[in-house]
């Protein structure tokens, strides 16, 4: 057998993985995986700040379906990870983090950028090696591989000392699957609970579908949309399940939760039976849980067995993949008929439509909504969008209607800040032809705007629209709201946002006005580089409908009758 | 209520602080912890106790389970099962009379460990409620330092918790 150092065997394991590009940042502890890195295929994208890194492995797994993968030193550059660590985890994204370690020898002693890194992110990863030996490198990263993309997906720390890397030892690919005795990613399907989970949905009169991203990871949806068919239920989705099933199918409902439309909240509210499919009853979908969706009973399918009974009671449950699930179901189960339930829903949304912004006449006013409906139109929903956190986000999800899996990706269970620009950058190398978008406010995209340099250097092209409405919108909101309008902390001086594209070499466009909307998208779409639009939108807009936190699902402020937009008068253009 | 849930581990570096951290984690307050080998090399045994409604104690069932390096949790608050407790009292026995203290020891099948000029050491073994009825006994006497185990239990009868089973 060969001779290879540990520098070497990380790079082998990460090509026999079928990794092709990687996010990092070097430095001390991991110059020797740096050195060896330059006789591997394997790109590496050198990014600004290793949060960065984290959330481009992220997008990249979201986007593309597989691993991403993020590289960091030691001590500040493991630590700078957290965030992505943490974001990746809440929303059960697959990404391997490789760290450097100070020698093992000096472990303990407070040596040169040495941190626990274990230690610090054991709770937000699914798990973790340090490893201290050349032989462990191979297990410790097969295993991280196996661990990050089976099951319920998730984040994976390998944290490998310095004279591990440095060291050599004879050496060759173990091909044999990965075993491991305590972790168990497949559960079997149980004839028992298939039973009882059919019955209750025979027996339904007011049936919802509740789809999250489950349907997107496990591949489910053309049976979801079949069983749906098939049973005659309407779906309503979750954020992160958006895409899982087409935006455009009739029995669509769209978001539910928090900021999710005020019909398809009540149906939940009046249903007799929730399918919970992949989700896993957030508080932000619940409202109060003990209000929620009192009349209906609940099925709750999850790869994840401590999903179950979380928060919400089920009356029937399933673990297991979603997919697998739901073909069994199809064996089972009869068509159905829920037409009188589905026009109750269908007279609901009538109610609503009314309250739309989207209705409304452009008076030269520059809404979010608008602009976010207008990008959907413009990229006839097939661009990949990428937003960040905050109103924008809601807004993206209530107005650019996704029709395939994995053209949202977004923060959802940790809401993290400053995930969208990075996270698109991921997205667009691991889906080279897909037309990228991140929507991004103004408070967000300044928490990494400093990758703008890494896509500069990279040339990679992307397409930043900045809602730029010079608060913290969301927060704003909120104290609009439930602390009377008193402004603490979220009026933002920006800089220049078209001048920091244009610094970085890039194109940087502004709109102010409706009517400049579609030229300059456009523009964007046709442009080789990546191009950032600021659009100035109305400073103190609301996304409506909203559930106050921890107030009863049916508990919704409501769009305003009449808008400001409505009151100025002007004429439709 | 007090759950015993007793949990076959991976005998690998930082194990312990994976469990340990998962309870606080998930906001579980531990009223003892312990854990020692088993009679198959590599794997731990840990008995943890805690205070918490059952629907609690079958979520943190399933919160180890998702630890990689679990293999087994069983609730024994669910089976019929053997507990024991052991405790080291030192109790103070200058200027008073000693056959107080000797009582306690015969009637409670505690056993004297150690003796100095000053103090007497007994050790306490039991369920941990006969062990608690010892020190209240005790603690009249004067206790000047005392330190448990934690309790540590198994099923009763030929049923058993093996690693083996169903991993």
């Amino acid at each position: 057998m060969p001779k290879r150092t540990g520098a070497q065997i990380i790079w082998e394991c990460l090509v026999h993985e079928g990794v092709h590009t990687v996010f990092g940042y070097p430095g001390g502890a991991i110059l020797p995986a740096y050195d060896a890195m330059l006789d591997y295929p394997v790109r590496h994208i050198l990014v600004r700040h290793e949060q960065g890194a984290t959330h481009m492995a992220d997008g990249f797994a979201r986007a593309g379906g597989g691993v991403g993968v993020a590289i960091a030193t030691s001590g500040p550059g493991a630590t700078n990870m957290v965030t992505g660590i943490a974001t990746a985890m809440m929303d059960s994204s697959p990404i391997v983090c490789i760290t450097g370690q100070v020698p093992s020898k000096l472990i303990g002693y407070d040596a040169f950028q040495e941190t626990d890194i274990t230690g610090i992110t054991l709770p937000i990863t699914k798990h973790s090696y340090l490893v201290t030996r050349v032989e462990d490198i191979m297990p410790a990263v097969k295993e991280a591989f196996h661990l990050a993309k089976s099951g319920r997906p998730g984040p994976v720390l390998v944290d490998v000392t310095k004279d591990a890397q440095q060291a050599s030892v004879e050496w060759a690919w173990d091909p044999r699957p990965v075993q491991m005795r305590g972790y168990r990613p497949d559960y079997p399907i149980t004839r028992e609970d298939l039973t009882r989970a059919a019955a209750l949905i025979r027996g339904s009169r007011r049936p919802v579908i509740l789809a999250g991203q489950g349907v997107i990871q496990s591949g489910a949806t053309r049976e979801l949309v079949a069983l749906a068919e098939r049973i005659d239920a309407p779906i309503a989705m979750t954020l992160l399940g958006l895409g899982g099933v087409p935006a455009s199918h009739p029995l669509n409902l769209g978001m539910m939760g928090m900021h999710g439309e005020a019909w398809v909240n009540h149906a939940i509210q009046e249903a007799d039976l929730l399918m919970a499919f992949g989700m896993r009853f957030d508080d932000r979908v619940t409202g109060n849980v003990k209000t929620y969706a009192p009349h209906a009973k609940k099925i709750h399918v999850d790869i994840d067995p401590s999903e179950i009974n979380k928060n919400v009671r089920a009356d029937a449950a399933i673990v297991g993949d979603l997919r697998e699930t739901l073909v069994d179901l199809l064996d089972v189960l009869e068509p159905a008929d829920h037409e009188q339930w589905l026009a109750h829903i269908d007279a609901m949304k009538g109610d609503a439509a009314v309250r739309d912004i989207q209705k409304l006449p452009d008076t030269g006013h520059l809404y979010a909504a608008h602009v976010i409906n207008d990008i959907w139109r413009i990229t006839g929903g097939n661009a990949v969008v990428v937003t960040d956190v905050g109103q924008h986000q809601m807004w993206e999800a209530q107005y650019y209607h996704h029709e395939t899996p994995r053209s949202l990706l977004t923060s959802g269970g940790l809401g993290t800040m400053g995930f969208a620009l990075p996270a698109a950058i991921g997205a667009k190398i691991a889906r080279p032809d897909a037309e990228v978008w991140a929507i991004v406010g103004d408070g967000g995209f300044q928490m990494t705007q400093a990758e703008l340099a890494t896509a500069a250097q990279e040339g990679i092209k992307i397409n930043i629209a900045i809602i730029n409405n010079g608060y913290l919108g969301m927060v704003r909101q909120w104290q609009e709201f439930f602390y009377e309008r008193r402004y603490a902390a979220t009026p933002l001086r920006n800089p220049d946002f078209v001048k920091i594209a244009e610094a970085h070499g890039l194109e940087g466009l502004r709109v102010e006005k409706r009517s400049q909307v579609n030229d300059v998208v456009e523009r964007a779409r046709a442009a080789d580089g990546t191009v950032l639009i600021d659009f100035r939108v109305e400073q103190e807009d609301s996304v409506y409908p909203m559930v106050p936190a921890g107030a009863d699902l049916h508990a919704m402020i409501r769009r305003p009758e009449r808008t400001v937009l409505a009151e100025t008068g002007a004429d439709p253009i | 209520m007090h759950h015993t849930l007793v949990a076959l581990v991976e005998d690998k570096p930082g194990v312990l602080n994976r469990v340990a951290s998962l309870f606080r984690r998930r906001n579980f307050n531990i009223e003892s912890l312990t854990v020692g080998r088993t009679a198959e090399p590599g794997i731990s045994r840990m008995t943890i106790v805690i205070d918490s409604d059952q629907a609690s104690a079958e979520r943190v069932t399933a919160y180890l389970y998702k630890l990689v390096n679990v293999l087994q949790v069983e609730d024994l608050g669910t089976v019929p099962a053997v507990a024991r407790d052991l405790a080291l009292v030192k109790v103070a026995v200058a200027g008073h009379d000693r056959s107080a203290l000797l009582r306690v020891v015969d009637e409670t099948r505690a056993h004297i460990v150690d003796t100095g000029e000053q103090t007497m050491t007994l050790e306490i073994t039991g369920e941990p409620p006969h062990v608690d009825a010892v020190i209240r006994r005790l603690e009249p006497l004067g206790i000047v330092e005392m330190v448990r185990t934690g309790q540590v239990a198994m099923r009763r009868g030929d049923s058993t918790l093996s690693a083996a089973q169903d991993s």
